[in-house]
């Protein structure tokens, strides 16, 4: 009975997500003819995976000694850090941008120090730009599920580790490495499916054409030349490289195995590098920041009409999709970790390869003809990013998922536990902190989000984003710096108060 | 149960206002109708002479206003479009959703007819810098190309002006534009989606010139009191953009799309565009241009690409443009 009311939801959830992408991309994918595929498009192609390869590598590796570092020091302020290095991720892209190039670019810290040591300057524009905003903007997510997988090797096994001795390689060997081997293909695809679908980052840190991303090819054909079977042949092109990475994910990923512990923490003795890591990692995600800060702070309390409905309008979608997004990812996840097959995962997973900008043009087509499309654009905008968070959600829940079934799948079989009460006593409690974290991630990525709304623009219905893109419009690029740090300002709170509720122990 | 009564009664009422109230659906950029773009202003003034309720509908520039036409095709509820220009209009007139419209009298600097579109204001692009950090800006696209001056400009495949910046290379250079590319290509510090990323990270120091209007240094004077931003003549001529309004062949409120197009081009419209769109008037005000106006660059020649021509000469401009910077 218990399997029977879970594969409902699952069954409901991955059916939703479905219909809504498969049905929007189904009024633009038969418009598609690869015969019309150009060797401009190829060389975007090898651009833009090259790009997401490299930047996803990047934020695992480096990931892994910040999670470490994080997981075994204890400091004044560790919370609040764990909680503050989330921040880059939920930045509005451009934003990123312009943190990024006050710290790295002309006449940005970075090089005013080197031309005070006479050194010669560097430019952040090119291929290396490119990563560097990307691990930027995705190492935090890395970080934090790392931090996720330390925190769910039981004590026993480090306090078992502790009286036997172990060296670090010997930990690294027997309790770091198979816990790593878990989670990092999936941090590693996730965000290497984030930065297939970058468009802007990659376009104006790259430098020019050369940087040319699949994305842009999507804007190019849909928004300047209306051809819509370039298009659809360049979104069947990124959705086959996500069915291709969820493949890997699936293929590669090994269980942890350390079984179920007694929910108790244990303090491991850090290592003298740990603090450096720390200190050089809250530099390079603070400096940005402070600079988006700082950029916003003159016009913060002079706010442009109709601001207050825009960010109203904001937290509405952002708020309700944060729930809907993390019941499907809730849904989904359970399924799959008790056993379900691997159309839980490719559903969860299908948003994450898919352009928004094409979801939202397959959506506009398949409405035209029933009701004006800007009559939809709100409950649309909440349907979008609540499918647009999916993945991430799920991603984070599922490890969890999966250490919960393993230790407690006999317990749960024996009392004949039914499903509400399942999710009730044993998972929500145990996955509280991730589904607080996940409602958080989802809320504050939604409040940034620009996608659907702009294509189908109601005029009188602006959300933050756009506001400040009108802005930017009509020169006021400091109301528009302003307005979007009231949207970081949102987005965090958001984030916070979602992450905090979920559980005091953020992170580990 | 009376106030119930009462309030449906109320409202009933009011349904009969607001279906007698004509409206007038107006498909324009987004920027266009912020507190700070014209549209307020004409919106009001308007629907002070029309008795109808003016909406607008946004999409986000004039590529993008398109877009969505050809999206929405015959089932658009737009009456009227406001912000194509010359380069567009060719592609925008073949989807066969514009009425035929009567010629306006205008002051642009060159001859202008169109079958289906009136201008409403105009501009010439040019790269814009600070005069405090730029002593001796080039004086020529070859000047700047041979110098080292930092240029930031916009992906013609995105933007507006950045399909403006190709077609006045192939406008200046012809067969030549590509070489002229080659050459400015180390002078580009980075190409971005839209003019407003361009413009914003100019201002913030990013690069020494930004491609832009020569229109621009007056939004600084005028509305922020600083002279130092100016706008680099270029010996070759400078390419317009003539930024154009249209009415829908299947509009239900046709009289009034017109009379909201012979308002558009109105003293009242017309004064109101100049220091909210900051480009030049298509027929200058009685009052002539506001103070500040005279302090800028008015180039020697005027380069334009005929509207039937754009079509053909566009892809192969932005080819060339792409080849010449993948080097």
């Amino acid at each position: 009975m218990a399997s029977r009311t879970g594969k409902i939801g699952a069954i409901t959830a991955a059916c939703g997500v479905g219909l809504l992408i498969i049905g929007s991309l189904g009024f633009l994918l038969p418009h598609a003819d690869m015969s019309r595929v150009a060797t401009a498009d190829f060389a975007a192609l090898r651009f833009t995976l090259l790009q997401a390869a490299l930047s996803a590598a990047a934020s695992c590796l480096l990931a892994i000694p910040l999670a470490r570092a994080l997981f075994r020091t204890q400091f004044w302020g560790r919370a609040a850090l764990i909680r503050l290095i989330s921040a880059p991720f939920i930045l509005p892209s451009l934003a990123a941008v312009m943190g990024l190039l006050a710290v790295f670019g002309r006449g940005g810290v970075l090089n005013d120090t080197l031309a005070a040591v006479g050194a010669p300057q560097m430019s952040i524009f090119g291929l290396g730009g490119v990563v560097l905003a990307h691990v930027f903007l995705n190492l935090p997510l890395a970080t934090r599920m790392l931090l996720n997988g330390w925190g769910s090797v039981p004590t026993e096994r480090f306090r078992l580790a502790q009286s036997l001795s172990f060296g670090r390689r010997e930990m690294f060997v027997h309790l770091e490495w198979p816990m790593l081997r878990a989670p990092l293909p999936s941090i590693f695809a996730v965000i290497f499916l984030v930065c297939l679908t970058s468009f802007s980052v990659a376009l104006i840190l790259g430098g020019g054409p050369r940087a040319t991303t699949v994305e842009l090819g999507i804007y190019q054909s849909l928004r300047f030349e209306f051809d819509l079977s370039r298009a659809a042949n360049l979104a069947l092109m990124q959705t086959a490289i996500c069915l291709l990475a969820v493949a890997f994910m699936a293929a590669v990923w090994r269980p942890a195995g350390f079984g179920a512990g007694l929910d108790r923490r244990v303090q491991l003795r850090g290592v003298w590098w740990d603090g450096p890591v720390i200190a050089l990692a809250a530099l390079f995600f603070a400096l940005p920041l402070v600079a988006i800060a700082a950029r916003g702070l003159a016009g913060l309390m002079d706010l442009p009409n109709g601001f207050w409905m825009a960010a109203g309008r904001s937290i509405f979608v952002a708020v309700t999709s944060a729930f809907l997004a993390v019941w499907a990812a809730l849904m989904l996840a359970m399924a799959r970790a008790r056993g379900a097959g691997i159309w839980a995962e490719l559903a969860a997973m299908l948003p994450l390869g898919t352009s928004s900008l094409a979801l939202g043009v397959g959506a506009f087509l398949a409405l035209r003809p029933v009701m004006p499309p800007q009559n939809a654009a709100l409950t649309l905008a909440i349907l979008f990013n609540a499918a647009l968070a999916l993945p991430f959600v799920y991603r984070l829940l599922l490890p969890a998922c999966r250490e919960v079934q393993a230790g407690y799948a006999r317990l749960m079989t024996t009392l004949r536990m039914p499903y509400w009460a399942m999710l009730r006593v044993v998972f929500v409690p145990r996955l509280a902190p991730i589904i607080g974290f996940g409602l958080g991630l989802s809320a504050a990525m939604a409040v940034g989000d620009f996608g659907v709304i702009a294509l189908f623009g109601a005029a009188d219905q602006p959300t933050l984003p756009i506001l400040a893109a009108r802005l930017m419009g009509a020169y006021q690029m400091q109301a528009a710096a302003s307005v979007t740090l009231w949207l970081i300002l949102i987005a965090f709170a958001l984030f916070w108060l979602f992450d905090h509720l979920g559980g005091r122990d953020a992170g580990a | 149960m009376k106030t119930i009564l009462l309030a449906a009664g109320g409202a009933f009422l009011a349904t009969i206002a607001a279906a007698e109230t004509p409206v007038l659906n107006v498909l324009t950029y987004d920027s266009f109708t912020t507190e700070w773009g014209p549209g307020p202003a004409i919106e009001a003034g308007f629907e002070a002479t029309c008795a109808c309720d003016v909406q607008f509908q946004t999409a986000g520039d004039g590529a993008a206003l398109l877009a969505r036409l050809q999206l929405e095709g015959a089932a658009t509820t737009a009456d009227v479009v406001v912000g194509l220009d010359t380069n567009l209009a060719d592609t925008a007139r073949q989807t066969g959703l514009f009425a035929p419209v009567q010629p306006a009298e205008t002051t642009l600097p060159v001859a202008f007819s169109d079958a289906n579109f009136v201008p409403f204001d105009w501009g010439w692009f040019a790269f814009v810098y600070d005069k405090k950090q730029l002593s001796t800006p080039p004086k020529s696209l070859a000047e700047l190309a041979e110098s080292d001056v930092k240029i930031i400009i916009q992906d013609p495949r995105s933007s507006t002006p950045g399909l403006g910046l190709v077609l006045w290379v192939k406008a200046a250079y012809g067969d030549g534009a590509a070489a002229l590319w080659e050459k400015l290509a180390d002078n580009i510090v980075t190409v971005t989606p839209g003019w407003s990323e361009a413009y914003g990270m100019f201002l913030e120091g990013q690069a020494d010139m930004v491609l832009s209007y020569t229109t621009s240094p007056a939004y600084h004077l005028i509305a922020e009191n600083d002279d130092s931003k100016a706008a680099a003549p270029f010996a070759e001529g400078h390419f317009m953009q003539i930024e154009l309004a249209g009415r829908l062949a299947g509009s239900d409120q046709p009289a009034l799309a017109d009379q909201f197009l012979t308002y558009l081009l109105g003293d009242a419209a017309q004064t109101a565009l100049i220091t909210t769109n900051w480009m030049y008037p298509a027929r200058t005000p009685a009052a002539g241009l506001p103070k500040g106006f005279e302090t800028l660059i008015t180039p020697a020649k005027s380069l334009t690409i005929p509207a039937d021509q754009v079509e053909a000469m566009r892809q192969a401009a932005v080819d060339e443009w792409q080849a010449a910077l993948a080097k």
